[in-house]
């Protein structure tokens, strides 16, 4: 691939390495400062691997004032900034470049407290999400958003990008789990938004900061909700003759009162490759299908599932699968958790992310197939239905650069025609450098405008993760 | 005092782009007692912006231009049996004010009411603004999904911003089926610690608390009330109440709520109905960590011994509102020490202007966060034409 510009590196910052290496060394005297070029190859790219760059130095501070003081530096030496959690974005939102310092919070990954009464916990932002969940497991709570990548990912990275899950139906996504952060501004100095009460005072700046991709400064702490344990979640697999009913069926289980805790849809060709991957017992000869998940008693979970299945047998449900078990359940939700990886053994494909009203559903779904058919392209479709988080998987073969240029042509028309139906870029993913250039789709010249003079509050040089989410020609108007 | 009020979103920006002073920004007038007094000689209001611009049950959402009123809003989403979540308070019977409540303002002012602690404010609900900023440009943010991290979230700066970032244009909401039944569970009798304590656990149970307020003695009735509401299907109602009645045997057998009793005790802990008079009483309003919240009134007590002090709790602790006399600072020395300590903040949401003028009506904020929001309120509003120091001092 290639399509995407990474600006070069500023000749007059690489000039200055040794210098900048040794501010660091300062600040970090030990072997939380990496400039050795093999220890930072790993560095130089995230799930986004199409694009690389290797880092001038890689900082892995383990404490809010460490952070504080290398920023400081940084901001004085008019050093970029790249500030990266686990390194999963799919947008390419930790991607560095040569003439930038990349500070990871691997290294400060602790729970402080848990308060159960308030609902809260306070953690270090290099956490992974999983370990939140945990951490409060053995009382009955867990963190609700649930990102795929949750294994690895860090909440410092779902707070960058405002990362939902399959379960935000529900819950909510990153910003309606947040109750806190401190956040170190780009000159080092410290600021706590939120805290543990419901609502912060002010202006509502933990929600700015929250999916604002690492640009206004770096969180070192949060405060997240921790929620109590459902007594039970179960699924019911239905699969359907086409998308539209399947949409239908999504429509009228909402206009029945009914707010399950996620509705998946997956088209054939997913259903296709994760049957063959997970051996979930997927039936194969339907166009959609739902997977269907309530949580309750198992009085409540029978009850809501009979309603669920009532209504899906009014919209030529060809296929019903209860769950009757755990082990049935976990079945079930295999498959779809094992989408990515199981079109990885397939074929290289990249992951799309993007919003429609799902009202919009069988339309978009044709036009999609349209968009990469068109290119002689495959795609499978995963989808979070009830909230109209689409996740198209364009399959190619990445030694192939002709291929790969169609792949991300295909991606960006598929993004377009998410926009262009009244939706969104991107659901949860972020925009990163991957849809940088798109934003002009979404956005004109004036909300643009409005997005970077306050980015610009925070960070006057643009210094912190440049080159992301904002087109690169991006200037304030005069 | 002039008077705008724009047919148009386009009018609105010509208006705005060619003001050379100060304007408040209203949408019915209800809430006019909120904030810091500010004098402007032009009100810019929102009245003729009115119309639902997209329903789609469906898809759970809901866009209106911003002086649309509430009640429009409301009685739509029930006919097809789906509701705000987040339960605006309305202003009226506290202000002692008229005029229709607009679904603007509840976006502006971020107005929630008890089903918060459960599913979140308005500004977890909204989810796409238009609006006009002090250039008197048109902007827009966010959207119609509920997935959406595209750029940055000018939606949540705008929720609770009380106008000083924009004139709102349009706001788009989502939205949920309401629940097919509801009940409440009343406790009688505990003190207000005891009452904290068991609405923080209950809040800890997985049987789905929407709504959970702590009525004190001789607020609202004689007796001391702890409310715990639970929503959903009938046969779940009853198998939840059981649970949590079993739960917490030790604080007695509660009464179980049902129907219009219910729904009009919610509305008077909504709408705080209990402190609204009398009427020349200030009311302040504490956002605490839950369990504090028992601890932090008792502090305010000492502190304020002798004043006529009256309490209602919400959010299972987080949300306490004071109402007591306006002499002196109305409390506001004890009240901020004894919310600071427990790392909440306070709002006069209630006062005289004389009072609101020589009390910081807002939390005042550390030097590094205050710098953050005149910067914001400038990068939005230049000239300074908003609301402008009507939620910060000279911002």
């Amino acid at each position: 691939m290639g399509a995407i510009t990474i600006p070069e590196p500023d000749p007059g910052i690489l000039a200055r390495r040794e210098r900048i290496v040794e501010g660091l060394r300062a600040i970090l005297p030990g072997e939380n400062l990496i400039t050795d070029p093999r220890e930072l190859a790993p560095y130089e790219t995230d799930g986004f691997t199409a694009y690389a760059r290797v880092p001038m130095a890689v900082v892995l501070p383990e404490t809010t004032d460490e952070v504080s003081r290398i920023l400081a530096f940084c901001s004085a030496e008019g050093v970029p900034v790249v500030p990266r959690g686990a390194g999963t974005s799919l947008a390419g939102g930790a991607i560095p470049r040569e003439d930038c310092v990349v500070l990871g919070v691997a290294k400060m990954s602790r729970v402080v407290a848990i308060d159960y009464a308030n609902r809260t916990a306070r953690v270090q932002s290099g956490i992974t999400n999983i370990a939140i969940s945990m951490a409060v497991a053995e009382e009955g709570f867990f963190y609700a958003p649930d990102p795929s990548s949750q294994l690895a990912c860090t909440i410092a990275g779902n707070i960058a990008m405002n990362s939902g899950g399959a379960h935000c139906l529900k819950y909510g996504v990153t910003t309606n789990n947040l109750l806190g952060v401190t956040l170190v501004l780009v000159d080092g100095t410290v600021v706590e938004l939120g805290g543990e009460q419901l609502d912060a005072p002010g202006l509502d700046l933990l929600g700015l900061v929250c999916g604002s991709e690492g640009q206004l400064g770096v969180v070192t702490e949060a405060i997240v909700r921790i929620l109590p344990l459902a007594e039970g979640a179960r699924p019911v697999l239905f699969g359907f003759p086409s998308s539209e009913a399947a949409g239908a069926c999504v429509a009228e289980i909402i206009a029945h009162g009914i707010v399950p805790v996620a509705i998946e849809f997956m088209d054939k060709p997913a259903i296709a490759i994760c049957e063959a991957f997970a051996k979930a017992g997927y039936p194969l000869d339907v166009e959609a299908m739902l997977i269907v998940e309530v949580e309750g008693s198992d009085e409540e979970m029978d009850a809501t599932l009979a309603r669920i299945i009532e209504i899906a047998r009014r919209h030529d449900v060809a296929t019903i699968k209860e769950s009757k078990s755990a082990t049935e359940t976990a079945q079930i939700w295999k498959g779809r958790k094992s989408a990515f990886g199981a079109t990885g053994r397939i074929a290289d494909y990249i992951c799309m992310d993007g919003t429609i009203p799902t009202g919009r559903l069988p339309e978009v779904l044709r036009r999609i197939s349209e968009i990469c058919e068109g290119r002689g392209l495959r795609v499978a479709n995963v989808f979070h239905a009830g909230d109209g988080n689409l996740h198209p998987l364009i399959l190619y073969n990445v030694n192939d650069p002709a291929d790969a240029l169609k792949a991300e042509e295909a991606g960006n028309d598929i993004l377009s025609l998410c926009v262009e139906v009244g939706g969104c870029l991107t659901g949860e993913h972020g925009v990163g450098i991957e849809k940088r250039d798109l934003m002009h789709r979404q956005f004109n010249a004036v909300d643009l405008d409005q997005q970077l003079r306050v980015r610009a509050v925070f960070d006057p040089q643009g210094l912190l993760n440049p080159g992301k989410v904002f087109p690169l020609d991006s200037r304030i108007a005069a | 005092m002039t008077l705008h009020a724009p047919a148009s979103e386009e009018e609105a920006a010509a208006l705005i782009a060619s003001a050379t002073a100060p304007m408040r920004l209203e949408g019915g007038g209800t809430r006019a007692g909120l904030g810091r007094p500010i004098q402007t000689a032009a009100t810019l209001t929102s009245r003729r912006l009115t119309g639902i611009t997209l329903y789609e049950p469906a898809e759970m959402v809901i866009g209106a231009r911003s002086g649309t009123p509430l009640a429009e809003i409301e009685a739509t989403l029930a006919e097809r049996n789906q509701m705000l979540t987040f339960e605006p308070m309305d202003h009226r019977p506290l202000f002692a004010s008229d005029g229709e409540p607009t679904i603007g303002a509840v976006a502006a002012g971020n107005i929630s009411g008890p089903r918060r602690v459960f599913g979140g404010a308005a500004r977890d609900s909204l989810i796409g603004v238009r609006f006009v900023n002090g250039r008197g440009q048109v902007v827009k943010n966010g959207g119609r999904v509920m997935k959406n991290v595209t750029g940055l979230d000018l939606v949540k700066l705008q929720a609770g911003a009380c106008g000083t970032l924009g004139f709102l244009t349009e706001v788009i909401f989502k939205v949920l089926p309401r629940p097919a039944a509801v009940t409440t569970l009343a406790y009688a009798g505990l003190d207000e610690a005891r009452a904290v304590e068991l609405m923080c656990e209950a809040m800890g149970t997985p049987f789905e608390i929407t709504g959970a307020a702590h009525l004190p003695a001789g607020i609202g009735g004689e007796e001391a009330r702890t409310l715990l509401r639970l929503e959903g299907f009938p046969e779940q109602l009853d198998y939840r109440s059981g649970r949590l009645a079993d739960h917490f045997a030790v604080h007695g057998t509660p009464e179980r709520i049902e129907g219009e009793a219910g729904d009009a005790l919610w509305r008077s802990v909504r709408d705080v109905r209990p402190l609204v008079e009398p009427f020349d009483h200030a009311v302040w309003r504490l956002s605490l960590p839950p369990k504090t919240g028992a601890a932090t009134v008792a502090a305010i007590r000492q502190g304020l011994a002798g004043t006529d002090l009256r309490v209602l709790y919400d959010w299972s602790g987080g949300l306490v509102w004071l109402a007591l006399p306006e002499a002196n600072d109305a409390g506001a020395a004890a009240i901020r020490a004894a919310t600071r300590a427990a790392k909440g903040h306070a709002t006069l949401v209630r006062g005289s202007t004389e009072l609101r003028a020589r009390v910081a009506v807002f939390e005042p904020e550390a030097a590094a966060v205050a710098a953050l929001t005149r910067g914001v309120k400038a990068s939005f509003d230049p000239r300074g034409l908003l609301n402008p120091g009507l939620m910060h001092p000279g911002g």
